[in-house]
């Protein structure tokens, strides 16, 4: 009916706007219009369009819980306190209600599912209906108010505004929302195990007894050895990206032929948009092995999955984004401070070092502070590089876990939703979201200070 | 050419070509190409040792053009092309062997839009300085960042901030530190992109006097719209039109008595 209904308003829609138009275009021959045409339809197109639209939003939901309340109401007045009876009695009804019961229902059933088939069938026509009058009633008012020298423009840039303010609302209020979620779960998971344990533990092993009667391990949530895994997986994928993205940016942006750079840049891209699955089994079958194989020819003791072949591959990962953005800031930077330099007799790396880098510091700082967000962000490469154990450990041979990584563990599978094991996930996620905000402020401060040093 | 016989017909000879302290800059057949378009035709100048020379012309007629071709600043716009022989002190600029570092070092530039660097104003002057090892110690650095900015006329309004970025300087505040980080290195030839264009008449006064006293030492091409400050300052004066030389020779006989008639409604106004 959704379908239905609005196939009908992009009809009207678009009549609505047809009509308004050539109105005001035969008017505009008497008289000059205040608006241009477009305008007039276009308000008369919306004065179509909020009504209708308002009406289905508000009127389907109420329609839907009148229709659900009746039918229940049909089947046993007494169902509306039992939550669980409640959601499997509804279920049943709409199924009989489409005809796809599965066994012999019940009178009360049956009862149920013709209220509630004949109720929905006539809010389906309320609406419809209603949606009509509605679209009439739009166009009568639109018609009554549009004159020449009415101003449908202004009217019109402030549906426009609204619109967008609305659009803004929800991204806004999305964003609250997961963080309000998150915190609510963290604050659940702290009455189970003490903040001070989370946060200064150095033994991270999840797992509890699921039954009361079950031995072995009642879990212990110290995420020391996530952040010293994080922080070293990150470390070592900075100090591939940060030199490499940076002079590959400043060799194509300063040195570069346009040739060379047609070539170079488009590959860049190539590399920014390998899925990280499957860099993560580039890392975990190539490289770790390779690494292995060295490190034991040199006599050391590497762990099959290590730290080093998931920093790397993750460096190879955040390689397009250092350069590519710092590229662009490279190019940002006016070619008059460039010629001044050279005025000077500066050198060509002397003016890269002394100007345009300087110049462009600012830009830079957030390109590296967004590959630092996304590497700490990544789970994949990770989780098929550098393995589950929770070691605490600075040494890039040895296999470590992520933040990211811990999470998906926790949550994929079956899980029971109040144990310590799974909300501890959405603490751990409140650090790293926690993690990823500060490295931003911090950033933008830096941003800031270097923009008003340097515009 | 054509106007440049015309010029040395009417002009005493030992005045034309000998000039007091030799010539510093032959530039002889200069061509200069933007892609397809011709910026310059065959422009020949000889431009005397310790003067100022003022080149002068309407707008796009290719005067920054010609004073890039100087230090070779025509190098770093990639479809730019120059032909032609251009001799400073002699030696082809243009020559192999010839290091353009070493050339913009001789030879300053100040541009026609101010162009700071985003550092500080002490940087900003002692980047010179400190690129070319000019300066031995801290206080001789402080020494020459001074001097270049009073010469500049700006050492008054700067002195108390120095550590003050460069670009929030007003517009001509930014053009005279812009002239004190070029004449911070002591160039041989010192080339000026209308350097007060962004001034006022007080500024433009201290620039005029700066080039004044440059003189004694310094040989300075200057671009100017403006007749009177081409009057006051220079001792020779050359006119571009559509990318041609018109007309050089003394600055007096330019002005009181051109021999080209495109050269006369110029500087009276007529167009430009
Ligand atoms: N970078 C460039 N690329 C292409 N064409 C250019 C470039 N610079 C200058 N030109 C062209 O060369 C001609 C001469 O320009 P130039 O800047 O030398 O003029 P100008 O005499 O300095 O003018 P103005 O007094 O306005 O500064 C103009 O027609 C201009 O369009
Ligand atoms: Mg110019």
């Amino acid at each position: 009916m959704g379908l239905l209904y609005f196939s009908g308003v992009a009809v009207l829609v678009v009549v609505g706007f047809l009509f308004g138009r050539s109105r005001a275009a035969l008017a505009e021959r008497t008289e000059p219009l205040h608006s241009r045409p477009n305008y007039h339809g276009a308000f008369v197109a919306l004065s179509i369009l909020i009504p209708m639209v308002l009406l289905f939003a508000i009127g389907v939901p109420i329609a839907n819980h009148v229709t659900e309340t009746e039918a229940l109401n049909a089947y046993d007045p007494q169902i509306a306190g039992d939550q669980l009876r409640r959601g499997a009695v509804l279920r049943d009804i709409v199924a009989l209600a489409n005809e796809r019961y599965a066994g012999q229902p019940s009178e009360a059933l049956r009862r149920a599912a013709d209220t509630y088939a004949s109720l929905r069938a006539w809010s389906i026509y309320l609406i419809i209906c209603g949606g009509i009058v509605f679209a009439l009633l739009g166009i009568a008012f639109s018609l009554r108010t549009l004159s020449a020298r009415f101003r449908a423009r202004n009217r019109v840039e402030a549906v426009v505004k609204w619109t967008l303010f609305a659009a803004a609302c929800v991204a806004v209020l999305t964003t609250i929302g997961i963080v309000a979620s998150v915190v609510f779960e963290t604050i659940r998971f702290f009455d189970r195990v003490s903040p001070i344990d989370f946060l200064f533990g150095l033994h991270w092993s999840p797992q509890t007894a699921i039954r009361a009667d079950q031995g072995g391990s009642s879990g212990s949530f110290g995420i020391v050895p996530l952040v010293t895994g994080t922080l070293l997986i990150t470390v070592i994928a900075m100090l591939i990206a940060g030199p490499i993205g940076l002079f590959a940016a400043i060799y194509m942006a300063e040195y570069a032929t346009p040739r060379f750079r047609n070539f170079a840049k488009p590959v860049l891209e190539i590399l920014a948009g390998i899925p990280t699955v499957v860099l993560g089994f580039f890392a975990a079958l190539t490289l770790a092995p390779l690494i292995r194989a060295s490190g034991e020819a040199l006599g050391l003791n590497v762990a099959s999955e290590s730290a080093l072949a998931a920093g790397i591959v993750m460096g190879m990962m955040i390689i397009p984004f250092v350069s590519s953005l710092s590229d662009d800031v490279i190019n940002a930077v006016p070619q008059s401070l460039r010629d001044g330099s050279y005025a000077m007799g500066a050198t060509k790396s002397e003016t890269i070092k002394k100007v345009v880098l300087p110049a462009a510091f600012g830009g830079i700082v957030s390109a590296f502070m967004l590959a630092i967000s996304r590497a700490v962000g990544e789970t994949m490469i990770v989780v098929m590089a550098a393995g589950l154990a929770g070691n605490l450990t600075f040494n890039p041979l040895e296999a470590v876990t992520t933040f990211t990584v811990q999470i998906k563990t926790i949550l994929v599978g079956d899980q029971e939703f109040d144990s310590a094991k799974t909300l501890s996930a959405f603490a751990l996620g409140f650090v790293l979201f926690f993690f990823t905000l500060t490295l931003n402020v911090i950033a933008l401060q830096i941003v800031k200070r270097y923009r008003e040093q340097y515009d | 050419m054509n106007t440049m016989v015309k010029v040395s017909d009417i002009v005493p000879a030992a005045e034309a070509h000998a000039p007091e302290h030799g010539t510093k800059v032959v530039a002889r057949d200069v061509n200069v190409y933007y892609g397809e378009k011709r910026a310059l035709f065959d422009v020949s100048l000889d431009i005397p040792a310790r003067s100022v020379m003022a080149l002068i012309g309407p707008s796009g007629c290719g005067k920054s053009t010609f004073l890039r071709c100087l230090n070779r600043m025509n190098d770093t716009i990639p479809i730019a092309r120059v032909t032609g022989r251009i001799e400073i002190d002699g030696r082809d600029i243009h020559s192999a062997d010839l290091d353009v570092v070493q050339l913009r070092a001789n030879v300053g530039m100040v541009f026609q839009k101010p162009n700071p660097f985003p550092k500080s104003i002490y940087e900003n002057v002692a980047y010179g300085p400190r690129i070319h090892g000019l300066a031995r110690s801290k206080s001789e650095l402080d020494g020459v960042v001074e001097s270049s900015l009073r010469r500049a006329g700006l050492w008054e309004e700067v002195k108390d901030r120095l550590g003050d970025s460069g670009t929030g300087l007003s517009g001509g505040q930014q053009q005279r530190l812009c002239i004190a980080r070029a004449i911070a290195v002591s160039p041989e030839v010192i080339l000026m992109d209308e350097p007060c264009s962004a001034l006022d008449p007080i500024a433009t006064a201290k620039i005029e006097e700066l080039m004044d006293e440059l003189r004694e030492n310094y040989t300075i091409v200057i671009v100017t719209h403006s007749m009177q400050q081409a009057a006051r300052v220079s001792q020779r004066t050359a006119f571009f039109h559509l990318g041609i030389l018109v007309e050089t020779g003394p600055t007096e006989k330019i002005f009181t008595n051109p021999s080209d008639k495109k050269t006369q409604d110029y500087i009276t106004g007529r167009f430009g």
